[in-house]
């Protein structure tokens, strides 16, 4: 059988928060939840994603640790911080443009998903992963997500001027190459996409 | 008496809710697992397949089963936590009597049982056996459901047995049962990913059924439509290709609507209409009315929406229909579910691969626990207690005469009536807690009040169970072994993981000891929830859910039989008519000429606002359980009241403000959620919370006449910015129905 991979569908999410639940009994990481399920803007939708650790192939996180507390395993695992390197200083925290690593502060650590380590290093699936009642999250082979989904999964990203790629995939439409982005746009999203595509008072209105 | 005892937050703080939120043995615990117990959850009707870990008799964490084919190790977060029940300091381990000005105190079992036989003795030998009624559960084993039925008809020979399933599946029972003939989803999971267009009508999948949202995705990756009704905009609607934000209450202009549309455009399948089905002409009939304007008054959407509905279900050669509460929960709940159905009939696209349709059960064996006798109208082998061949057959089985079992009792809602009117004087309940899940809250405080006794069967304090005089410790679904049949009618295995702690015992235990006192131990003589199982299977034999070629090896062999299995030889049965029979005795299915007619209570002058509730994705029903696991509560700690921007600014609150929510029955405060994705002319309260938070204080009691479902769905309510709630139960914690 083929390597399994992980991959991250954001439309099919519905929030339930399983993974976050999951992922906190995960045996390397009990207690703790290191995956983060983001509410996009509760007011105008239900829209929620989540987000693992995508484990770059070249992590910027590694990239800006001082002490070099970050390290990758050979199978491409991005770890936590090393307990005894880690001096704190949130470099990666704020080096990381998926926003992963977290600054643990009562535990003066950054703390982060590694793939359930203790799971996926002997052929399990991470936790987050296999209780998914979405299918958002999936650990499966390349050849069955193509197979299965009508998107296809990607696995480049441009962040400005910073190529990435990622040992995680997401899925996009099949148009899509790669996921650039160019700057973050705080102004509302311009047309072609309706002003309140969520609004259910502007749907029960009639069409003219 | 079946008073409270003494003040709330003395109860609260001897018996919880309170909050479990580190595993036994701590996080960090080290050590293996002695074993791993592949079971099943024990919250909705999914049933997913989960593993157990258990150490020291103690279940310590889980483990994903992902060779269990329904959910192949998909859970959802109460699935995930529901370990955190066991090892719960709020467990009961001992009896407990009620204590005048004190709460509650331990007694032994044999003077619990003592007091409990003989008042059943002077209550029925005082006011007629019927003056003793019982209440019980749909997440009960299939065991213990037909256990109580027996110990209803059998050891208390009283009429009056119902069940919380009266409040979640009745409708859509009722609906089947009338069009077809079988009460069951007429299909297995597996169809639902090769139907071409889905239509999801009142059924919150992704926060009630959650399993079921990644099938609804596999179709939609395989090219399927799927078409959504509902008042909010749950997580699937998000991303369905067509959501309908149908009023509540108006399905059937939806419904009806389409099917003008599909009568007209030559949608539907004349031939199978006319070789396997009758009374299609009547009820097309009633369709010529519901013209696209006419049908959109009645929905509450733009007529456009239900001509798209109708082009997206009419043309595709296979199709699939999920329904749940949302159309179900109202006192016209038969008929928005036969309407729905037959927008599956008219159009043949059933008994065949991907074609058909399901009702998704609530409870955990919200399907089971209606078969095997414990209605008020039903006996084993979901045959009709009015049914002088079926009643014959079970006093066979039961070695009593036919006689002796008494005729067809109150539903729950009349029952809790009865209670109020003092024609009912005694209550023995087990899986229900009706102060927080039947409609009118304050009434039923006030109807349990009225109990001269009031015995109590479960494993924590409910709300409920503060009315009792006694309550006996009884068992976690882990604590015991037995069936449940789930969504699509398949029979599945619940494992023991763990034995009761402390003097608690398993509930099948306290019912045949109770039975034995009452001097019918010879019909209760088990040994185990098998020899239970046994006689089950026998007494469903020739029955509609017909259970006889059913046991436990083949479960374990074939991860679950579906029903009717009517001989041991028999596969079981995952989809229903594939010979185009039904259950009727013309083996035709039967269509019926429903009509829209309008809610008990619509918005007026005085209260303007439509009033819905529903469920959250961490907290199952009445929260008996989920609110003393931390971290479901910490996922969604209070209700709290959604509204549309409009009628926030019309009402002059903002998001988080606090609210009071008020009908003419009662009120809750709770904080305000404004949200775009729900009618601006309705708010939504979840319904998992007790006392000042308790979404049933508002809701009416009013029921369907066929189904005695009551309308949890609408009423009508005011709204209005308040102060913070500061009376003693919003200073207990968010899980006792405090604020936040």
């Amino acid at each position: 059988m083929s390597e399994r991979m992980f991959f991250i569908d954001y439309s099919r999410c519905i929030g339930c928060e399983s993974c976050v639940q999951a992922c906190a009994e995960c045996d390397t990481h009990r207690g703790t939840s290191m995956i983060h399920l983001e509410v996009i803007q509760r007011r105008e939708s239900v829209q929620t994603a989540p987000q693992v650790c995508m484990h770059c192939e070249d992590p910027i996180c590694a990239r800006v640790c001082p002490a070099d507390a970050i390290k990758k395993t050979p199978d491409g695992v991005v770890q936590s911080s090393l307990k005894p390197r880690c001096i704190g200083c949130s470099n990666c925290v704020i080096a990381c443009p998926f926003g992963v690593p977290k600054y643990q502060a009562e535990i003066d650590q950054m703390m982060k998903c590694d793939m359930c380590y203790d799971r996926s290093s002997v052929g399990k699936k991470p936790m987050c992963a296999t209780v998914c009642p979405s299918g958002a999250l999936t650990f499966t082979t390349m050849e069955e997500i193509q197979r299965t989904r009508r998107g296809i999964p990607i696995n480049s990203w441009k962040f400005g001027a910073e190529q990435v790629r990622t040992k995680v995939y997401v899925m996009v439409p099949r148009t899509v190459e790669q996921v650039s982005v160019e700057r973050v746009q705080l102004a509302p999203t311009p047309a072609p996409l309706p002003a309140d595509p969520y609004d259910v008072a502007l749907m029960l209105e009639e069409k003219k | 008496m079946a008073k409270l005892p003494t003040d709330i937050p003395i109860i609260v703080s001897q018996f919880g809710p309170s909050l479990h939120c580190v595993p036994p043995g701590g996080w960090e615990q080290a050590g293996e697992d002695e074993k791993m117990v592949k079971t099943h959850c024990c919250f909705c009707g999914q049933q997913c397949g989960i593993q157990l870990r258990v150490r020291s008799n103690r279940v310590v964490g889980f483990e994903p089963w992902e060779d269990f084919p329904f959910n192949r190790g998909k859970l959802c977060p109460k699935g995930v936590k529901r370990y955190m029940q066991d090892e719960h300091p709020d467990r009961l381990k001992t009896p407990l009597q009620r204590l005048e000005g004190v709460g509650y105190g331990p007694l032994s079992w044999d003077t619990a049982l003592t007091r409990v036989v003989s008042e059943i003795q002077r209550i029925q030998n005082s006011y007629g056996r019927d003056s003793f009624s019982i209440l019980t559960g749909a997440s009960l084993t299939n065991e213990k459901a037909y256990l109580m039925g027996k110990f209803a008809r059998v050891a208390l020979q009283t009429a009056n047995i119902d069940y919380n399933g009266r409040l979640c599946m009745v409708s859509a029972a009722a609906a089947s049962k009338k069009v077809f003939g079988i009460d069951r989803s007429a299909n297995p999971w597996s169809d639902i990913p090769k139907a071409k267009v889905i239509l999801v009508a009142g059924a919150n999948v992704a926060e009630c059924a959650p399993i079921t949202t990644d099938y609804l995705w596999q179709a939609r990756d395989n090219g399927a439509k799927l078409i959504v009704l509902d008042p909010r905009m749950t997580p699937i609607a998000r991303n369905a290709d067509l959501f309908i934000p149908v009023r509540s209450g108006g399905d059937i202009g939806v419904f009806h609507g389409m099917m003008r549309i599909m009568i007209q455009r030559g949608w539907i399948d004349r031939e199978y209409i006319d070789n396997y089905t009758s009374g299609f002409e009547e009820y097309a009939r009633v369709v010529d009315r519901y013209t696209p304007e006419y049908a959109s008054q009645i929905a509450g959407v733009p007529a456009e929406l239900i001509v798209k509905a109708a082009e997206m279900w009419g043309p595709p050669p296979t199709s699939f229909l999920l329904h749940a509460r949302g159309i179900e929960h109202h006192s016209k709940g038969v008929d928005n579910c036969i309407a729905a159905i037959q927008l599956v009939l008219a159009t043949g696209r059933i008994g065949r691969e991907g074609c058909g349709y399901a009702m998704i059960t609530g409870q955990g064996n919200g399907q089971g626990a209606r078969e095997q006798g414990q209605k008020c109208d039903q006996l084993p082998g979901s045959r009709d207690i009015s049914d002088p061949a079926a009643r014959e057959y079970v006093a066979g089985v039961w070695g009593v005469p036919e006689k002796s079992i008494p005729a067809k009792g109150l539903s729950a809602v009349p029952l809790m009536e009865a209670i109020y009117e003092g024609k009912i004087k005694g209550l023995l309940s087990i899986c229900f807690n009706p102060t927080v899940s039947l409609p009118d809250a304050n009434y039923v405080r006030a109807a349990l009040e009225k109990l001269e006794f009031y015995v109590n069967i479960d494993f924590f304090l409910s709300e409920t169970a503060r009315y009792a005089d006694i309550v006996l410790p009884g068992s976690l679904m882990e604590e015991d072994e037995g069936t449940t049949t789930n969504v699509e009618g398949r029979v599945i295995h619940h494992r023991k993981a763990v034995t009761p702690p402390g003097d608690a015992r398993e509930d099948w235990k306290i019912i045949c000891e109770i039975a034995s006192r009452l001097g019918k131990g010879d019909k209760f003589n088990y040994a185990s929830p098998r020899d239970i199982f046994e006689e089950l299977r026998l007494a469903s034999k020739g029955g509609v859910s017909d259970y006889y070629g059913i046991t436990w090896e083949k479960i374990d062999a074939d991860n679950g039989v579906c029903w009717p299995c009517p001989d041991p030889g028999h596969p079981g049965t995952p989809r229903l008519y594939e010979d185009k029979k039904f259950n009727h005795p013309d083996g035709r299915a039967h269509f019926h000429p429903v009509d829209w007619r309008p809610s008990a209570e619509m918005p007026d002058d005085d209260y303007p606002i439509i009033f819905t509730t529903g469920r959250v994705v961490s907290h199952f029903l009445s929260g008996t359980q989920t609110r003393r696991i931390g971290a479901l509560i910490d996922q969604y700690p209070q209700p709290r009241c959604e509204m549309h921007p409009r009628l926030a600014q019309k009402l002059g609150i903002a998001d988080d403000d606090f609210v009071k929510v008020e009908s003419r029955r009662g009120s809750v405060v709770v904080r305000a959620l404004i949200v775009k994705t729900i009618r601006p002319d309705t708010v939504f309260v979840p319904y998992h919370w007790p006392l000042g938070r308790s979404a049933n204080n508002i809701t009416i009691r009013a029921i369907d006449p066929v189904s005695n479902i009551p309308e949890y769905k609408i009423c009508a309510v005011r709204v209005s910015k308040t102060e913070p709630p500061a009376d003693t139960i919003s200073q207990l914690g968010v899980e006792a129905g405090g604020v936040r």
